[in-house]
């Protein structure tokens, strides 16, 4: 059973990061966790992803589990990538956008998506942790790790989690979030390496492949070392 | 940091140790979830290491049991997901009136919320009678809980508009009993619930089943654990059985979907063809 860490944790090194350049398509995944106001700021930020953007993405939105799940249909209006809910077991696939289920934690092994039903974690579930701390575990520095707006602490632990096992970390600017608190809990529980605005966020995926880490923070600004 | 390799090492230990020394088998669950779980219950009975958790767990049988419990114990609610027991009452429930008797197997029934919502549904179609229903969970500590159908107040307002909106019309404050914090369900939806101890990956088939509910449970498998199970479910299974899983599990890389026909994509209703 030598499943864990197999996939990502001692990855090769692309030629370009050999000489300590990384681009977006060196990762083996971008996690966005949004809450309230997050919507609106998803639909802003998909916007931004080019149809050829290959790097997987996976989505938390918090929502109602009883809610009749209409965010497939209202984010996909705004990509020409593949949007999907993820169901039990499946393969994570390049050029694909997914978004975890209401109502279960999303989790990642190996190649693939698992969900479970654990009571909520963070006061949410699907919870913004569970995914970034799986995801950390799993392909340790090749993680982008996200937070948008949010009114709660969900994501802080997770992203500090991506943090520490070397991957980039960036958090909406809490100025420009619609609910500012679940960035401000980000920001003050790792040194995040972005502080953005969601046009710089977008801007910093969309230069996948073609512009070089660090990425010039326009729009946004840089995160100030605490 | 932990070295993630000796980590790794630690943990199938672990699980080989738990599967001999009390036969119960998680070697083959889905990794990231367990790993999960294990960590919860380390936090709770503060060891550092699982190593030094194993220790414990292979001595002590109450840290075991207290493992095991942080292992089943899921949070849902009655009526959680009313799409499904809508679909029960529009698809399954014209074709188990046809029957002369039903036998129903919740199979990792947990703490039982669905078993009495099943309950409930059925007793409305005036069906109740006809029909047993097997309740089942490996773990005893899990299902004494489902037996007793003492849940937490609080969860009772979702209860009733989950319960509406599968269809229901009732009061629903007719099927339980209001005690300090808690509801108690009423004692006449469980005189045709047999509960009883059943590991799906230990144990065998033990009867066979006119519908087969088993939601949620395998997400916790990797996949040949779970085509393992649906062999178990098979072989518990007539032609023209029915079998619902969790709205999010699919049969679609089973070598078994040929044996099922879709009676609904959305509840994940299968019936059995051949």
């Amino acid at each position: 059973m030598n499943r864990l860490h197999t996939l990502a944790a001692d990855p090769a090194p692309s030629p370009l990061e050999r000489v300590g350049v990384r681009r977006v398509n060196d990762f083996a995944i971008v996690l966005i966790g949004s809450s309230k106001g997050g919507l609106a700021a998803l639909q802003k930020l998909l916007g931004f992803l080019p149809a050829t953007f290959k790097t997987p993405v996976v989505i938390v939105q918090h929502r109602m589990e009883s809610a009749e799940d209409l965010l497939v249909e209202l984010l996909q209006k705004n990509t020409e990538l593949y949007l999907k809910e993820v169901e039990d077991k499946d393969i994570i696939n390049r050029g694909v956008i997914y978004l975890a289920p209401a109502g279960y934690h999303l989790l990642i092994e190996e190649d693939h998506f698992a969900l479970s039903t654990e009571g909520p974690v963070s006061a949410s579930r699907p919870s913004i942790d569970v995914l970034f701390e799986s995801a950390a575990e799993e392909f340790g520095s090749k993680v982008v790790g996200i937070i948008l707006t949010g009114m709660n602490r969900d994501g802080a632990q997770g992203l500090k989690k991506i943090k520490e096992a070397g991957g980039i970390t960036l958090v909406q600017d809490p100025e420009e979030a619609e609910a500012r608190q679940m960035p401000d809990a980000a920001i003050a529980a790792s040194k995040v390496d972005y502080i953005l605005a969601l046009e710089g966020i977008g801007r910093f995926l969309n230069s996948g492949g073609a512009a070089p880490f660090p990425f010039p923070p326009n729009g946004g600004k840089l995160s100030v070392p605490q | 940091m932990l070295n993630p390799k000796i980590e790794q090492i630690e943990f199938e230990l672990l699980l080989e140790g738990i599967y001999q020394a009390y036969g119960y088998d998680f070697r083959d669950y889905a990794p990231a979830s367990l790993r999960r779980r294990v960590q919860k219950s380390m936090d709770n009975l503060g060891v550092k290491t699982i190593s030094e958790f194993q220790d414990k767990i292979l001595h002590e049988k109450e840290s075991f049991v207290h493992f095991l419990n942080t292992v089943s114990i899921d949070v849902t609610a009655m009526f959680r997901d009313p799409d499904f027991f809508l679909a029960v009452r529009q698809k399954i429930v014209p074709i188990i009136r046809e029957l002369p008797s039903v036998r129903i197997w919740h199979a990792g029934c947990a703490t039982g919320e669905e078993v009495y919502a099943m309950a409930i549904l059925l007793q409305e179609e005036n069906l109740y009678n006809k029909v047993r229903i097997y309740a089942t969970d490996m773990n005893a500590v899990v299902l004494d809980k489902a037996k007793n159908g003492i849940y937490p107040l609080k969860n009772i307002q979702d209860c009733t508009a989950n319960y509406h909106k599968s269809g229901g019309s009732h009061e629903f404050s007719t099927y339980y009993t209001a005690k300090y914090n808690n509801v108690i369900m009423k004692p006449e939806l469980k005189k045709n619930i047999v509960w009883a101890q059943h590991n799906l990956v230990t144990d065998r088939s033990f009867h066979e089943f006119d519908l087969i509910l088993c939601r949620n449970v395998m997400i916790y498998f990797e996949r040949p654990l779970q085509e393992h199970v649906h062999q178990l479910f098979l072989d518990s299974m007539p032609i023209g059985g029915i079998l619902g899983l969790g709205k999010k599990e699919t049969m679609y890389s089973s070598a078994f979907r040929p044996n099922y026909m879709e009676m609904d994509g959305n509840a994940k209703l299968f019936r059995r063809v051949k």
